[in-house]
């Protein structure tokens, strides 16, 4: 076997949290993207630019301010105290919480571009054919943005994957709870076991590829305009 | 109360709208004018798809919008999608994701009530029987606007509303559509708003016309006298001409020719396969008809009528005068260089006989 019990944890761990952050922000995202495509208050500037943030922002930035907000200090941490759920930091869920802000500009962005790439037309004709807005969004939005969705959620899916730095200010590294793969890695590094780091790092090297090649290779086809 | 009243003002900036109409709730009428005329604007705040801050819309006796202006908010203001309309947009704009079944289908599931036009009646009418199954990529442009102009005919509208189908489309194909919008026009006893900015469409296919032009309607009625009136032709420039309903009564098979008769008068026409008794509607523009004094008998052009002036007028340009005829009760225009007019000495009320150059079937 390539990868000892602690490596499948991790990846196990990994493959977990890249999935339910990406389901969660498939609900959470789209509203948002759909707002944003279709709005025209000036509200959409500076919406749009927190989503961004975690682009621009340093994982560290980005984590270190979870980390206060969730503490026992902060604010998230004294409500979620007081409803008795206790502390997210250190947890699975803190990591799941802190990675759905981490990776939502890479749910919202391709799935804003899909949105504002339908234009006007299709949904002027769904209310001319009696659709009401919730179901043209249903019936025509969402089939046509549906190459964006699959690159919103491959992207999303491989950019929590990837996340190091928010993982260890919020997650730190318990085994099986929050030491996903990349800290594995780091930890495989920090021990000197450059053969254990060779094999994930391998692996971890395929995935991303894979996962490049899909979305580049498997892309449907743009449709003529009809 | 049958019939459209649409009153709409609307300021944006660098176009206004400002109308009060009241339009018939059968046949064809026509929004005709220019670019940038508001023509458009006005079918899509009729559609419910732009709301107008001062609009007022009742059609055949249902408030689809009641908005005053300032101060008073949230008026009365049905959704497009509760409007019992169908709307045929300039380009066709068929759902790509859907087969054109699946396009015809999406309006219809979403109806309620008695369809007065079935699904099989609106594919039989457009021809689109063999086009089923396909997805809108794979038609041409033409089979494109039929699926959806079928589309918005099965779902049975009140009010069908047109915005220019045929301006999208070359020649070829806008003379492969028109016959099966004439079709709808003599088949289906449905409303129709048509805008068009083609006089030959309008000619062909419309009752009445609203003659639009920077926001404003300039002219309303129906077709055949608003097109007769002397002030309205400065805008349709060269295409200025009266449109007459005529029935075939001859068929001269030797010269292909045909017949049409209308009361006061006949005409030769080319032979287009018309049946004996058919009605048809027959086009005559200005500037293809001249005037003489005498009956001129040794001339190239076939159709000669007897006629006696009404009245003359100025044209666009200053050489040219627009003279209307009457040939028994019917209006006939003609168009002249104000040197004739004065040189024949033209005045209202003078017998002349009218030379008609060229006559157009127009459906």
């Amino acid at each position: 076997m390539l990868l000892n019990d602690s490596d499948l944890q991790a990846i196990w761990l990994t493959a977990r949290l890249a999935g339910i952050v990406t389901l969660i922000l498939l609900l959470v995202g789209t509203p948002i993207a759909w707002w944003l495509a279709r709005t025209k208050t000036w509200w959409k500037g500076p919406v749009g630019a927190v989503v961004a943030l975690p682009l621009v922002l340093p994982p560290s930035v980005l984590g270190f301010y979870l980390l206060l907000a969730m503490g026992p200090n902060g604010p998230v941490g004294q409500l979620t105290t007081a409803m008795g759920i206790g502390l997210f930091p250190f947890t699975f869920w803190g990591l799941v919480i802190a990675s759905v802000f981490y990776s939502l500009p890479f749910m919202v962005q391709p799935l804003q571009t899909a949105f504002e790439a339908i234009g006007d037309r299709p949904l002027e004709v769904a209310a001319t054919l009696r659709a009401s807005p919730l179901d043209t969004f249903f019936t025509v939005a969402v089939p046509l943005a549906l190459p964006g969705f699959l690159t919103a959620g491959i992207l999303t899916f491989a950019h929590t994957v990837g996340e190091f730095g928010v993982v260890l200010m919020i997650g730190g590294n318990i085994p099986g709870v929050t030491r996903v793969v990349s800290v594995q890695i780091y930890d495989h590094v920090e021990a000197m076991e450059y053969m254990a780091t060779h094999r994930l790092s391998a692996v971890m090297l395929v995935f991303s590829f894979l996962v490049l090649l899909a979305l580049y290779a498997w892309r449907p086809k743009p449709r003529k305009g009809a | 109360m049958a019939g459209i009243q649409a009153r709409f003002k609307l300021d944006w900036p660098g176009f206004s709208l400002d109308v009060d109409l009241d339009l018939p709730a059968r046949g064809v009428t026509a929004l005709f004018g220019h670019s940038g005329s508001g023509k458009t604007t006005l079918l899509r705040c009729i559609a419910g798809l732009e709301r107008a801050p001062l609009g007022r819309l009742t059609v055949n006796g249902e408030t689809w919008q009641d908005d005053e202006p300032k101060g008073k908010r949230g008026g009365h203001w049905l959704p497009t999608h509760k409007r019992p309309l169908g709307y045929v947009f300039q380009e066709a704009s068929l759902f790509p994701h859907l087969t054109v079944l699946g396009n015809l289908r999406y309006g219809l599931q979403r109806t309620s009530g008695a369809a007065r036009v079935s699904l099989e009646q609106a594919i039989e009418l457009l021809g689109i029987g063999l086009l089923l199954d396909r997805k809108p990529d794979q038609l041409s442009g033409g089979e494109r606007q039929r699926a959806a102009i079928a589309r918005a005919l099965a779902l049975s509208p009140s009010l069908l509303l047109m915005d220019e189908p045929l301006a999208a489309l070359d020649l070829k194909r806008k003379q492969e559509i028109l016959p099966y919008l004439e079709r709808l026009h003599a088949e289906l006893d449905m409303p129709v708003l048509y805008v068009s900015h083609s006089p030959d469409e309008v000619a062909r296919l419309a009752d009445h016309i609203v003659v639009l032009d920077g926001g404003r309607a300039v002219a309303a009625g129906p077709l055949k006298d608003t097109l007769a009136r002397l002030d309205l032709p400065i805008h349709l420039g060269e295409d200025a001409g009266v449109v007459l309903d005529a029935v075939v009564a001859e068929h001269d098979l030797q010269w292909h020719l045909a017949r049409v008769t209308f009361p006061g008068g006949s005409l030769w026409v080319r032979d287009s396969g018309h049946a004996l008794g058919q009605a048809v509607r027959v086009r005559i523009l200005a500037r293809d008809v001249s005037i003489a004094l005498q009956r001129i008998t040794h001339t190239s052009i076939q159709n000669c009528l007897s006629a006696v002036i009404d009245e003359i007028a100025d044209d666009h340009h200053p050489a040219l005068a627009l003279v209307r005829l009457k040939v028994g009760h019917l209006p006939v225009l003609a168009r002249l260089t104000r040197r004739s007019a004065v040189g024949l000495g033209l005045s209202p009320g003078l017998p002349v006989w009218v030379q008609i150059k060229a006559v157009a079937l127009v459906g």
